[in-house]
């Protein structure tokens, strides 16, 4: 289905943009910056709602203040027509609110962008010509519709009417927004809120931009609508969709947000999410639930994750099949709690104690989200394996539209195997993946059977018989070998062979893809995978590795000791191919396109391990 | 309780089964020394679920670390050993998505008071639907003689080769401040007591806890004589309150008097065996379930795909 409604302009009274002088855009990225307060996160979310609507591709990013009662803050989206990788380098348009908002952000503005300010706050310097500015008295004009008291709350409001007319965006979908927003407060609330709207999409901004924009038309024809959502929402509603009906965590920043919505989901569902009291019990009662058999999930964030290693030792002996979300985010300790990073991988490939071969999984971006959770449901239930997905925070808390899925296809029907096990059944045994027999289930053998942390025979007794441990510990390692020969072979991007390889993992692919793009756009001829499993890893990386002189791996954690990021390090483990080198950052933020494409070209010419994003990292 | 799960079988006790006996429960030989006093608390255990006759798949024993905690592999039913100090969350888990089960936990005062004691403590608050049996013998036997959070000051241990210096804590006024609903004592040398405790924790609806004195022969021998008759010492039984009328009624225990289970749990040692405390209160498998029934009615019952549905719809 592709949206019946092409773009509009002038369908109300208040509408009287001209559409005879719209430039047409690829694609925007739009940073409003003010403080948290002023609700620019409403409008952040309202224009990422229009874009999927529109059937444009959308990708926000956010700053959250580090203080509860707010702060500076900004919220950026970047909307558009072709597929939007990353946040953009650079901002097209800065909304700035405050003096300070504008002395923060406007370098971060291309040349020839544009400069949106409210001129009751912000005096830019007159002397700056390198963008256009636009000055519109935000504050008096939202005072002027809505009345004083509006000052706080409605400003927000009008720069989404503003940004919409600025954009040529149908007025009857911000209204729709609106109502559908408000809809449940009192009728002034909306009253007023389509009032500054109206005023904001009134304001003749193209006196002053000299014209307006729009954006290309998509041809989305035969696709499902697109919905429009955070990447820990499309977790949460994966891990649904995957049949998980029981879980339980302590709450973290950012991993929070996913056990909310679960425990007010999943009683529709006839399950329930349990707030445990710290993130070993949660652990533990998500492994009650997965002995129950049930498909679980616990999760949490880097030092909660810490905590739950015991447990997950535990599942790996025991052989329980249990999802772990682990929302990555700065560390170590309580580090950068709202920042990004990827420095959580070696724990969880290798966390723990003792020989424990686990599944990790990583998503892309925030549809990937959704489908991650799926696979890692698909792997915990086959293999009977503790599963960990390792997001992020920028993913979590990121917006992004893409097509709804096709639900009737995917959602799997949770399913309590309870059938007599015949007399021959053996919990552990050495043949066979296991697959328990949850209490409930008439054993027909008479023999019940217990699961055990212990190291066990077939029958799950306990023994310290020293062939068995070597066994046992070969059947958990050899499960796990043949799903990474069952995986799918990563898909190259550009070229296939040649100079050089990028690697990425996680949230650093969209960067990596569009700088894969720019390379190959000005002749560097360059490929790119990407590995969403990276335990085990997928078959045939050897063979691609191969065919590049120089295979670099771009991740956000730390050169380390050796000079290598943490997947880096895995894999020239792994492969022993000395072509395997580092792009490496540790600032707490998300690779700009930029950043990536210049580690390129240091990194080519030179003869270290790696290069960090940030060259002058060390104090030589 | 779910729309999306089969109904697990009811239990229902055994109408054409063969009875549930000790032969039947019967798995693994014991690894305990001979004499420890966790055979005697195995022994009553069998009694208890031949009195009880749930079918035997419907009984889940788990455990955490330490000689007590072997307790799963001797007992023929579903079950577990789980990690130290870690096993009421996770019997929490199979209380709390299977109903149909009769969950048991088992384990030592190390176990329980020390690594495990914060989930005591809220296991406990949240009433969760199980019986936890403690095996208290005031020293970690699995590890060879330790100083445990229940060892009397000057107990001689090897991490107190001088005498334990710590207070101890005080079982029963740490259960009894944990919001269990269901609080008795007992002592390994007292079956039938044993019995009647375990029996009248299994039936209680909610979170019920057993403390017994178990004696760890090998490395704290002696230490619960004063409260074992054939030894010298005496084994004072709490009366209940009859609710007779009778003037010696008055004198009877009301077990949902918490004021007065705090004052038996601080008369001086061996102080008194039996039922210290009992209430009703709503538990947390049935308040989830209760969530679960309003939200069902909220959305119609409305099946798994058309709820995920409604939800994609609203992210349009
Ligand atoms: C995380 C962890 N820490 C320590 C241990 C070692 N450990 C095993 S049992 C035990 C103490 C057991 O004492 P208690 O719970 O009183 O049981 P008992 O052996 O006395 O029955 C200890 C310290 C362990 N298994 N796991
Ligand atoms: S060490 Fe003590 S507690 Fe352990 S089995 Fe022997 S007597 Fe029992
Ligand atoms: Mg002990």
């Amino acid at each position: 289905m592709v949206s019946p409604n092409p773009q509009t302009a002038g369908s109300t009274p208040s509408a009287t943009t001209g559409t005879s002088s719209s430039q047409t855009l690829p694609d925007a990225v739009i940073r409003l910056a003010g403080n948290s307060q002023d609700g620019i996160q409403t409008i952040g979310g309202f224009l990422a709602r229009i874009a999927g609507r529109s059937d444009q591709d959308v990708m926000t990013y956010m700053t959250i203040p580090s203080t509860i009662s707010g702060g500076p803050s900004i919220f950026q989206v970047r909307m558009g027509t072709g597929e939007i990788l990353s946040e953009g380098d650079q901002t097209d348009f800065l909304v700035a609110f405050y003096q300070h908002s504008y002395e923060a952000h406007k370098s971060s503005l291309r040349d020839g962008g544009v400069l949106i300010y409210d001129s009751d706050n912000v005096k830019p310097d007159p002397t700056e010509r390198r963008y256009t500015h636009v000055p519109v008295p935000i504050t008096t004009n939202t005072i002027e519709a809505v009345g004083g008291t509006g000052k706080d709350k409605g400003k927000n409001m009008f720069v989404f009417g503003l940004i919409g007319r600025v954009f040529n965006l149908n007025i009857v979908k911000l209204h729709n927004l609106v109502r559908e927003r408000f809809g449940g407060r009192s009728e002034d609330i909306v009253r007023n809120a389509l009032m500054a709207v109206d005023a904001g999409y009134a304001h003749p901004v193209e006196n002053l931009l000299g014209h307006l924009y729009r954006f290309e038309a998509n041809d989305r024809a035969g696709r499902n609508p697109q919905v429009t959502l955070d990447g820990n929402t499309a977790l949460a509603y994966g891990l649904i969709a995957a049949g998980v009906r029981y879980g339980a965590a302590y709450p973290i920043t950012p991993w929070t947000s996913i056990m909310e919505l679960l425990r007010s989901e999943l009683p529709k569902y006839g399950g329930t999410f349990v707030q445990a009291e710290d993130e070993l019990s949660a652990i533990s009662m998500a492994l009650g639930f997965a002995y129950s058999g049930h498909l679980a999930v616990t999760g949490s964030s880097g030092p909660g994750l810490s905590l739950k290693m015991e447990a997950l030792g535990w599942a790996v002996m025991a052989e329980m099949p249990l999802i772990i979300i682990n929302v990555q985010r700065g560390g170590p300790s309580t580090g950068l709690p709202t920042n990004e990073e990827q420095s959580d991988l070696m724990q969880a490939i290798y966390g723990s104690h003792g020989d424990a071969p686990r599944v990790v999984l990583a998503p892309k971006d925030v549809e990937d989200c959704f489908y991650i959770a799926l696979e890692a449901g698909r792997i915990a239930r086959a293999y009977s394996t503790p599963v960990i997905i390792l997001t992020d925070q920028a993913l979590a808390t990121r917006i992004e539209a893409f097509d709804e899925p096709n639900l009737a296809k995917f959602m799997v029907e949770p399913k309590l195997d309870l059938t007599p096990r015949p007399a021959d059944f053996k919990p552990y045994p050495l043949d066979r993946i296991t697959h328990h027999a949850p209490p409930g289930t008439v054993m027909e053998s008479g023999v019940y059977p217990t699961a055990t942390g212990l190291e066990h025979d077939e029958m799950g007794h306990p023994t310290g018989n020293p062939a068995l441990h070597q066994k046992m510990t070969a059947k958990r390692r050899e499960k796990l070998k043949r799903l990474g020969e069952e995986l799918p072979r990563p898909l190259i991007h550009g070229a296939d062979e040649g100079d050089i390889l990028l690697v990425s993992w996680g949230s650093t692919f969209g960067p990596v893809r569009e700088a894969s793009n720019r390379l190959n756009a000005s002749g560097e001829a360059t490929g790119h995978i990407h590995l969403r499993h990276l335990h085990p890893l997928p078959p045939g990386l050897e063979r691609v590795f191969a065919r590049y002189r120089q295979v670099f791996v771009v991740e956000i954690n730390d050169q380390g000791l050796y000079g290598f990021g943490q997947l880096a390090m895995l894999l020239r483990a792994r492969y022993a191919n000395p072509a395997i080198r580092s792009i490496t950052k540790s600032d707490g933020l998300g690779y700009k396109t930029r950043e990536v494409v210049e580690g390129v070209h240091r990194l080519k010419g030179a003869a270290s391990a790696s290069v960090s994003a940030f060259p002058d990292d060390t104090h030589s | 309780m779910s729309n999306s799960l089969p109904a697990a079988p009811l239990a229902q006790p055994g109408n054409q089964r063969a009875p549930l006996t000790k032969k039947a429960l019967t798995s693994d030989h014991p690894t305990w020394c001979p004499g420890c006093g966790d055979f005697a608390v195995l022994a009553s255990f069998y009694r208890v679920l031949e009195r009880l006759q749930y079918p035997q798949e419907s009984i889940v024993t788990f455990a955490g670390i330490g000689c007590s905690s072997r307790f799963p592999y001797f007992v023929n039913t579903h079950g577990g050993h789980y990690l130290h100090g870690r096993s009421l969350p996770f019997a929490a888990g199979i209380s709390l998505s299977r109903d149909d089960l009769h969950v048991f936990v088992f384990g030592g005062d190390g176990d329980g008071y020390s690594i495990g004691g914060n989930h005591l403590v809220h296991t406990a608050r949240k009433n969760v639907n199980l019986t936890y049996v403690i095996m208290d013998n005031f020293v970690y036997g699995l590890t060879k003689k330790q100083t445990s959070p229940t060892s009397p000051i000057g107990f001689k241990s090897k991490t107190d080769p001088t005498g334990a210096m710590d207070q101890p804590i005080n079982p029963m006024r740490t259960l009894l401040n944990s919001g269990a609903t269901f609080i008795a004592r007992s002592h390994a040398t007292q079956v039938n007591h044993m019995i009647e405790m375990m029996e009248r924790a299994a039936r209680h609806k909610g979170f019920s806890v057993v403390e017994i004195l178990s004696e760890c022969v090998e490395f704290y021998e002696g230490a619960f004589d004063a409260a074992n008759p054939r030894k010298g010492g005496a084994f004072p039984v709490i009366e209940l309150k009859k609710n007779d009328g009778t003037p010696e009624d008055a004198l009877r225990h009301d077990p949902a008097d918490e004021l007065a289970a705090y004052r038996l749990a601080h008369e001086a040692w061996p102080g008194k065996f039996g039922v210290f405390y009992e209430i009703n209160r709503p538990t947390k498998n049935e308040l989830e379930a209760g969530l679960v029934a309003r939200t069902r009615e909220k959305t119609k019952n409305a099946n798994d795909l058309a709820l995920l549905q409604s939800s994609f719809a609203r992210l349009r």
